[in-house]
């Protein structure tokens, strides 16, 4: 045998050529290094990817990506890592393409109400560069002070102002992406629409499956002159449920309106001692914002609404300490439960407003059948469940036992006229339920979509969407209401 | 069960023209017929498809079969004191909510509001090989799979019938007042792009005639409280200015000449081309009369990072902004994702898609 090296494989060759484009502490191939990234915030699914990527311009995310196109190796992207469905987990065999170093605001424009900015840039660092000009974007997920627009867009993020000022859909303008094999290209414009297809609501919510988000251009709107938010308490859930469609057939379209249950509210009071009574079945929080006027007017209203719908204490915050403090409770609800319980699944499904009751009587019978405890936070304005269903990794077969309730859940939503996913994505978490609640050829039409942009099954392959085998397997296992799902297909 | 069975019946005049390869042009009340490249193949009629399926005021949604007249749905929100917030024109009493939904277009409310696509939830169409596929659906949020329901509104029927689709509306505001000022173009870009970063309850915006108007909408003290914030006089409501702005009734719109729809950022100044001018949309979307070379209008407006579309008369060869060779290759391959013959509308909107 001759002292020759071995050849080497593709694998590093592939690694090779990622040294040769970026700095060594770019390119992490170490276990203890590819650990940070084996998970998203959603950390029942782990896996290490083989190799992590951190590029910091454009260009380089363009090498990588033509790497990649050329060696067949599959690519996902990841932002934060904060996604909830496991839309970021890594494939084993794949690149982890993250997008951390963008991180720049590239451009704040106060005439045109816009802001452009590199991928990275959290959610907040947008609103706080903006504020000086008066103006934020809108979309305000909780998570808002950790993910990036980047993710924001992969998802369609939503936040608890959406109900009036909508998802990240509604409030982006342009994308720069690089495809998959490496080019550039701009979707959307800086104008209010632009030629072809609408390309830029295609994107919004496509889970990093048809491009990687290099630059994005955000709308930006002006501060109201006021917001003001008033607390309902409830000495039962459906109430306060109703007393939500009383608010808007009232004409009203509040800022936010989040409603929380018992548990949630005795969590949230614990954690951030926001006021809340602690001794309500229910609790809504309803901001107002506009000029003075309006919200003095909609505050009347909203009083009347509110106690004609059986409300047992309606407050409005003193000032805006108050507010803050009502709304910290809220946003802090998921690390609250999180205290509560050694583990919580959070669930994302969104239903038509009138169902609630139905749905939570539903989610508590099944709470008895599992025995497991469900705290609910619900973006109730827009019919956006949130339960949080407590439960202990460590004892064995609690995780199935939580998983199977919630794809119940989920179900349940379909079937009420819901979606199986209001804002968290499908991920791989919910892979199977797209088996419920789409049919043969919507699916179909769906990779057919995703192959126009990237034929060879590259960006976050096996995510969002399942192949019409899986869904075939999935319905041999699973008869819903007497009924098999795609019958049509042969049984694996 | 009427419409059930026309619904079938169109899937099956879809699986015919699949079958023969003939081609299909999607007419609803055939209101927009002057809008994009001229029409092709046997007319595939979707007026019949018709009636409101559900409306609950509560839910903020209505669904609707393609077919039913705008007008219809327009009534039947106003009753409840509800609106489309998109406002959008109809060119004529026979608009059908399809056809509103399929060329996507806004009123003076877009900038504010939102646009037609923004409002849209959820479809059921028909696609090119004969299959009724379901997007979205009738709730708020809903990121289960791709946004094609956003996808087909404004994509001129060249992607799939719409047969059903469910929009978020919006209520009425309780109260709106019209402040007209005369200024000149430039005092106006400044003044309408300027109103953007102010905290005031303005829902339309344009520049016509050496005047400029505001629309302030909410509640009624909140409006009387804006106007005491900006200059100008109040116009009678009674003149329905919106309305016909909207409408293209204002006697600007009375030419014969090639009108072009430029968007353009609200700041971009007075672009040099000649002919006559109104700028709605806040300076975002500006209308011009011109006998200027298309290409030279599109270099100009380019220039700008904006886009010119041949809206009304002039050779309708050429209508949207040609796109750029990799774009208009992606796009080419979403059309074939959807309507793989190329049944439906063929270069209704490019001449390749
Ligand atoms: C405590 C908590 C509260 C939350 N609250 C909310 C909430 O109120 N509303 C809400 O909507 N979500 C919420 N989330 C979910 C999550 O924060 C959002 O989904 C967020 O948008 C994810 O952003 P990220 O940067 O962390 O993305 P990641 O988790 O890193 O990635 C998410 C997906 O986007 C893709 N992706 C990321 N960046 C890019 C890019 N540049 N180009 C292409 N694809 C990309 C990834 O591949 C992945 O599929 C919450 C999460 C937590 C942990």
């Amino acid at each position: 045998m001759t002292g020759e090296a071995p050849k080497p494989t593709p694998t590093e060759q592939l690694i090779q050529a990622f040294q040769q484009l970026l700095p060594d502490e770019a390119v992490l191939t170490d276990t203890e290094d590819l650990r940070p990234f084996e998970c998203d915030g959603l950390s029942v699914y782990r896996r290490l990817p083989m190799v992590v990527v951190l590029p910091e311009t454009v260009e380089q995310v363009q090498a990588i990506m033509r790497l990649c196109f050329a060696a067949k190796v599959p690519v996902v992207a990841r932002g934060a890592g904060t996604g909830l469905s496991g839309g970021a987990l890594p494939l084993e065999d794949g690149v982890l393409l993250s997008l951390a170093k963008f991180k720049q605001i590239l451009d704040i424009d106060p005439q045109n109400a816009m802001a452009t900015v590199q991928p990275g840039v959290r959610n907040l660092a947008i609103s706080d560069a903006a504020a000086a000009h008066g103006l934020y974007y809108a979309p305000d997920p909780s998570s808002q002070i950790a993910c990036t627009i980047g993710g924001n867009v992969a998802e369609n993020s939503g936040g608890v102002h959406c109900l009036k000022y909508g998802l990240t859909v509604h409030n982006i303008l342009q994308l720069k992406i690089v495809t998959v094999d490496g080019e550039l290209l701009t979707i959307g414009s800086e104008t209010l629409d632009s030629p072809g297809y609408d390309l830029l609501a295609l994107m919004t919510g496509s889970e990093g499956m048809l491009g990687i988000f290099v630059e994005i251009t955000v709308k930006l709107l002006a501060k109201p002159e006021r917001a003001q938010v008033v607390l309902a308490a409830f000495d039962d859930v459906t109430k306060a449920g109703e007393a939500v469609g009383e608010i808007i057939a009232a004409g009203i379209i509040p800022a936010g309106l989040e409603m929380m249950d018992k548990l949630a509210i005795q969590a949230a009071e614990d954690f951030a001692h926001a006021c809340y009574p602690r001794d309500a079945e229910a609790i809504l929080l309803c901001e107002l914002d506009g000029s003075n006027a309006e919200v003095s007017e909609q505050i009347m209203t909203v009083h009347k609404v509110l106690k004609q719908s059986g409300a047992t204490e309606v407050r409005t915050a003193k000032d805006e300490a108050e507010r803050q403090l009502f709304w910290k409770g809220r946003k802090s609800a998921f690390p609250a439960v999180g205290r509560i319980s050694p583990d919580y699944y959070c669930m994302d499904g969104t239903i038509p407003r009138r169902q609630l009751p139905k749905v939570l009587r539903f989610m508590s019978e099944l709470s008895n059948e599992y025995g497991l405890a469900v705290a609910n936070v619900f973006h109730a304005g827009d019919g956006n469940l949130h339960p949080l269903i407590l439960f202990d990794a460590n004892t064995p077969g609690e995780l199935q036992r939580t998983e199977e309730f919630g794809r119940r859940i989920l179900e349940f939503c379909v079937e009420v006229g819901g979606t199986i996913t209001g804002e968290h994505g499908v991920g791989m978490e919910k892979i199977d339920q797209m088996c419920v609640q789409f049919q043969s050829a919507e699916l179909s039409q769906f990779h057919a979509i995703k192959k126009a942009f990237d034929p060879e099954n590259l960006l976050n392959p096996g995510k969002a969407v399942p192949t019409l085998h899986r869904c075939a397997e999935f319905g041999a296992m699973h008869v819903h209401n007497g009924q098999l799902a795609h019958p049509e297909l042969e049984r694996f | 069960m009427v419409n059930q069975s026309i619904s079938e019946l169109l899937q099956t005049q879809v699986q015919q023209a699949v079958k023969n390869g003939h081609r299909l042009n999607i007419v609803g009340g055939g209101s927009k017929h002057f809008l994009g490249r001229q029409g092709q193949g046997a007319t595939l009629n979707i007026s019949q498809h018709r009636g409101i399926i559900e409306y609950d005021p509560h839910e903020l949604v209505i669904t609707a079969r393609a077919g039913t007249p705008l007008q219809e749905i327009e009534h039947a929100l106003a009753d409840k004191q509800q609106m489309l917030a998109f406002e959008p024109p109809h060119f004529g009493e026979h608009a059908t909510l399809g056809g509103t939904i399929a060329a996507g277009l806004s009123g003076p409310r877009r900038p504010y509001a939102g646009s037609a696509r923004d409002f849209m939830l959820g479809c059921k169409v028909l696609n090119g090989k004969g299959e009724i596929m379901q997007f979205g659906g009738r709730v708020m949020k809903n990121v289960a799979g791709y946004d094609v329901s956003r996808l087909m509104t404004g994509a001129y029927g060249t992607l799939g019938v719409i047969l059903e689709l469910s929009l978020k509306v919006l209520p009425r505001p309780a109260a709106s007042v019209t402040l007209f000022n005369e200024c000149s173009e430039a005092d106006a870009i400044l003044f309408m792009s300027g109103l953007l970063s102010k905290a005031l309850p303005v829902d339309a915006c344009c520049y016509y005639k050496g005047q400029s108007y505001v629309r302030l909408s909410g509640s009624k003290q909140s409006v009387v409280d804006a106007q005491k914030k900006l200059l100008g006089e109040r116009l009678n409501q009674r003149s329905h200015f919106w309305q016909r702005l909207r409408e293209h009734e204002l006697s600007f719109f009375n030419r014969d000449k090639p009108l072009w729809r430029i968007l353009v950022k609200p700041t971009t100044p007075t672009l040099a081309i000649d002919g006559e001018w109104l700028l709605d949309w806040g300076g975002a979307q500006r209308w011009l009369y011109s006998d200027a070379d298309a290409a030279d209008i599109r270099k100009i407006v380019q220039q700008y990072n904006g886009h010119a579309t041949l809206f009304r008369n002039g050779d309708r060869h050429d209508v949207f902004q040609p796109l750029a060779a990799p774009m208009q290759l992606l796009q080419q391959r979403i059309k074939t994702s959807f309507d793989p013959d190329n049944v439906f509308n063929p270069g209704r909107m490019y001449a390749e898609i």
